[in-house]
């Protein structure tokens, strides 16, 4: 197994910050993120001030609601770490186990029957399919052949008969089921269910969900924002049907989110968001249009996301959640991959835009920033995309995540949640699984096939498929459907 | 003119098989298939409910029972967005009063203030409503932020509101007391950067930023790890990083929060930015980096950027990855 050693990794000891919680001029705190001793404790949120200075306390202000749940949270997955790091080696492995089974079996129950407390998820059925479906796919579990023809039914009656997929049979053709529909079509990825996407009539449905701007919105009369740029987007590249007059003006409305911050935010002046930086970094890349973004400061926001649980936070001072694990994971894995062999750029570059790509062309190596001609071949941006090997390492923790997941968001029961204390669902076992997919293939660099040990937390056989990271979907799955729709 | 919207009422609630103005109308079931996939177990009145709503819907009846079907539809899964989309189709044949369709949105979006398509039919109410929306609209997402200061819709919406019909006149002081509430509530900041930099009253950034270093510097000052302020700090300056540079407050700030806790990731984090955007370090800031790093045993650093990414690399071991990439785009 892989030792997690952050603990003993900190020559200086005193570093366990509190994200939002810490204590000015406290003592200082033992060893590693969450270890249990340097936590505040959340029972007298009254006195916040460093327990030497009793006295002086009265003066200081009271902790804010975000510094309490902060630390309410940290307690708890403190707790969990304690238990781990006093275990015995044999008993911490076990601890460290994906529980496959489990896992397996809630997501392939829920494929057939729901509980009629899912009504609230009545116009989202083709997310349903699709977290099950991409869930059980990372765990290398396949379907049998009705239950995948089944799907493929299902799905066809939820397309539209103008284009598109909606959340129900006869449902709105909406843009982020039509993401959920195609993602579980390709992964299940047999020629009836490819061949059952009509092509020809989503793009015309796309056609219409095009506003001025250039953003997408999300059905007839919907909401226009970053979500809805990327799910078109990426269905659209995942079917080779992304061209010039689906691609105008989304680059520049996406660039328009981002924030001070660098994150990037749901439209325009809202706040930097970990789902909205996925989203809107993944569909840039499709669109080969990632140096319109401040990548710099956008990493540097991504990193400083991951915080003490070891896991990632949505928003700055927000609590962690392990759909995060993905979004934010994910994000800055993309920006893995385009900082190959880019650091040149970057030292040009920084701490300013990454503007300079068109000047460097000639030497950039990251391939998809150069050549930026006037017809792009958006059919190969996805596919190329993978055909780079990552130059440099991960750029967060990526045991660290591993950790979160596997001891804060696993359900014993199966399934994952967002975290301890938290019910399991499909969403976010869907992501937490996409997220340690991520997290133990960001290690990989150079000509290696498949993850080296060390770059994993727990047995080998906690090993999921790799995904292809700007559409979520198994990476096999996807150059099948890509070899698919190349040819169509 | 005025159809009623909500029905709310306390009355009992009446199944559509057993309403007279439904009597005409053959509910129409869901097309599931004989072998249905992710198939919810509806209950009774849900089920009836969707089958009559879709038989309006696929007749596209734009009528007073169609849109009270709608409500009934709504109540049960206000996340169906057909069901909202085809209200707002009645509501616009029916000329539909449009200040009891916002309190009917406002109800549901009260007891579901993480749902889009609420907020969504707020927007588009209060495009119709216009400018005489502005304050009430104020209003409403100031009770909900009351509950969750942190509501991502409600401040999408507040911030779409203040941009399209105005409303600006307390939003700063409004932000004021938010940060007073709780100095960690990023969401605060952010509307904060909105209104210094789009306030149509304020003058813009270049206005206003000479105060805003002032309070963001003193924030921090009671709480170096507090990030808000940090980014809240650089966002100021974004696009200017020369200003940024040349203002002595931002690097003595970095400097005064290290002399006090050398370890503060957000305090070196910014003076490495600092660095390489140009400062040139005063002997002040020398000495501390170099006496930091006499801390560790390992030889110092020529380059003082070089020096404070060395000591992120170990006093921020989360970030570790981040910090040695980081290290490799210093020019050494």
């Amino acid at each position: 197994m892989v030792r997690l050693s952050l603990r003993s990794s900190r020559p200086h000891g005193d570093t366990a910050r509190s994200r939002g919680a810490q204590r000015s001029g406290g003592p200082p705190a033992s060893a590693a993120p969450m270890d249990s001793s340097s936590q505040p404790q959340p029972q007298s949120p009254a006195a916040g001030g460093d327990p030497s200075e009793d006295g002086a306390a009265a003066e200081l202000p009271r902790l804010t609601v975000t510094q309490v749940e902060q630390m309410k949270v940290e307690a708890r997955v403190a707790d969990i770490y304690r238990v781990l790091f006093d275990a015995a080696p044999n008993a911490k492995s076990v601890m460290l186990e994906l529980w496959r089974d489990q896992h397996v079996e809630y997501l392939m129950k829920g494929l057939r029957h729901l509980a009629p407390s899912f009504h609230v998820l009545d116009a989202n059925r083709p997310w349903l399919c699709y977290w099950m479906v991409h869930g059980l796919a990372l765990l290398d579990e396949t379907l049998d052949d009705d239950l995948e023809n089944d799907i493929v039914d299902f799905l066809s009656r939820c397309q539209d008969k103008h284009g598109g997929y909606g959340g129900g049979p006869g449902q709105l053709p909406h843009l982020a089921t039509s993401y959920a529909a195609v993602n579980t079509l390709v992964t299940i990825g047999s020629e009836r269910a490819l061949s059952s996407i009509k092509r020809d009539n989503l793009y015309k449905f796309m056609l219409l969900m095009k506003d001025k701007s250039g953003a997408f919105r999300m059905h007839d009369g919907g909401e226009i924002d970053v979500r809805a740029c990327y799910t078109a987007i990426s269905v659209a590249s995942l079917v080779n049907i992304l061209d010039d007059e689906l691609a105008k003006g989304v680059g520049n409305y996406i660039a328009s989110c981002q924030t001070y911050e660098g994150g990037i935010a749901g439209e325009p002046s809202a706040e930097a968001h970990g789902g909205y930086t996925f989203c809107g970094l993944a569909a840039m890349v499709l669109l080969n249009e990632v140096e319109k973004l401040d990548l710099p400061s956008l990493i540097g926001w991504v990193a400083f996301r991951q915080g003490v649980e070891c896991g990632f936070q949505g928003r700055t001072n927000k609590l962690v959640d392990g759909c995060y694990s993905f979004w934010q994971g994910a994000a800055i894995a993309l920006a893995q991959k385009l900082m190959a062999g880019s650091d040149e750029q970057s030292k040009q570059s920084q701490p300013s835009k990454l503007s300079s790509v068109d000047d460097s062309c000639g030497t950039s190596s990251s391939g998809l920033a150069s050549e930026k001609s006037s017809v792009v071949d958006y059919a190969k941006i996805g596919f190329d995309f993978m055909k780079q090997s990552n130059q440099i390492g991960p750029l967060f923790h990526n045991i660290a995540l591993q950790q979160y997941i596997l001891l804060c968001a696993q359900v014993p029961e199966g399934g994952l949640r967002d975290k301890p204390g938290k019910n399991r669902d499909h969403y976010h076992s869907c992501y937490c699984l996409s997220g340690l997919s991520v997290s133990q293939y960001s290690a990989m660099t150079g000509s290696v096939s498949c993850p080296l040990p060390q770059h994993m937390l727990g047995p080998y056989s906690n090993l999921l498929e790799q995904i292809h990271p700007l559409y979520n979907v198994v990476l096999e799955k996807y150059e099948e459907a890509y070899e698919f729709f190349s040819s169509e | 003119m005025g159809s009623s919207s909500g029905e709310e009422g306390e009355e009992q609630w009446v199944p559509p098989s057993r309403r007279p103005e439904l009597a005409d109308v053959a509910p129409l079931p869901q097309a599931d298939g004989p072998c249905p996939v992710v198939s919810i177990a509806y209950r009774g009145d849900f089920r009836e409910v969707m089958d009559y709503f879709r038989a309006l819907y696929a007749a596209g009846e734009r009528s007073p029972r169609a849109l009270r079907l709608t409500a009934d539809a709504i109540h049960l899964n206000p996340g169906n967005y057909t069901v909202w989309h085809f209200r707002r189709v009645v509501l616009e044949a029916l000329d539909a009063d449009l200040l009891l369709e916002m309190h009917f949105v406002d109800q549901i979006a009260e007891s579901n203030p993480k749902n889009y398509q609420v907020w969504h039919h707020k927007r588009w109410l209060a495009e119709k409503i216009g400018p005489d929306a502005a304050n009430s609209e104020h209003d409403f997402t100031r009770k909900i932020l009351a509950m969750d200061a942190k509501n991502y819709h409600a401040w999408s919406h507040r911030q779409w509101v203040l941009q399209a019909l105005g409303g600006w006149e307390s939003e700063l002081q409004y932000c004021n007391q938010l940060l007073e509430e709780d100095v960690f509530n990023n969401s605060a900041w952010n509307q904060r950067y909105l209104v210094v930099t789009r306030s149509p009253i304020l003058g813009g950034l270049a206005a206003m930023r000479d105060s805003e270093v002032d309070y963001t510097v003193e924030a921090i000052m009671v709480n170096p790890q507090n990030e808000s302020p940090w980014r809240y700090l650089r966002g100021l300056y974004k696009d200017d990083n020369n200003l940024l540079v040349a203002d002595n407050r931002i690097s003595d700030a970095c400097l005064k929060v290290l002399n006090k806790d050398w370890q503060c990731v957000f305090a070196l984090s910014f003076l490495l930015d600092l660095l390489r955007m140009g400062l040139q370090p005063s002997d002040e800031l020398k000495g501390t980096i170099e006496a930091m790093e006499n801390s560790d045993p390992e030889t110092g650093h020529a380059d003082i950027a070089v020096a404070v990414c060395s000591i992120l690399q170990k006093c921020d071991p989360l970030r570790i990855n981040y910090w040695s990439w980081y290290r490799t785009t210093l020019s050494s």
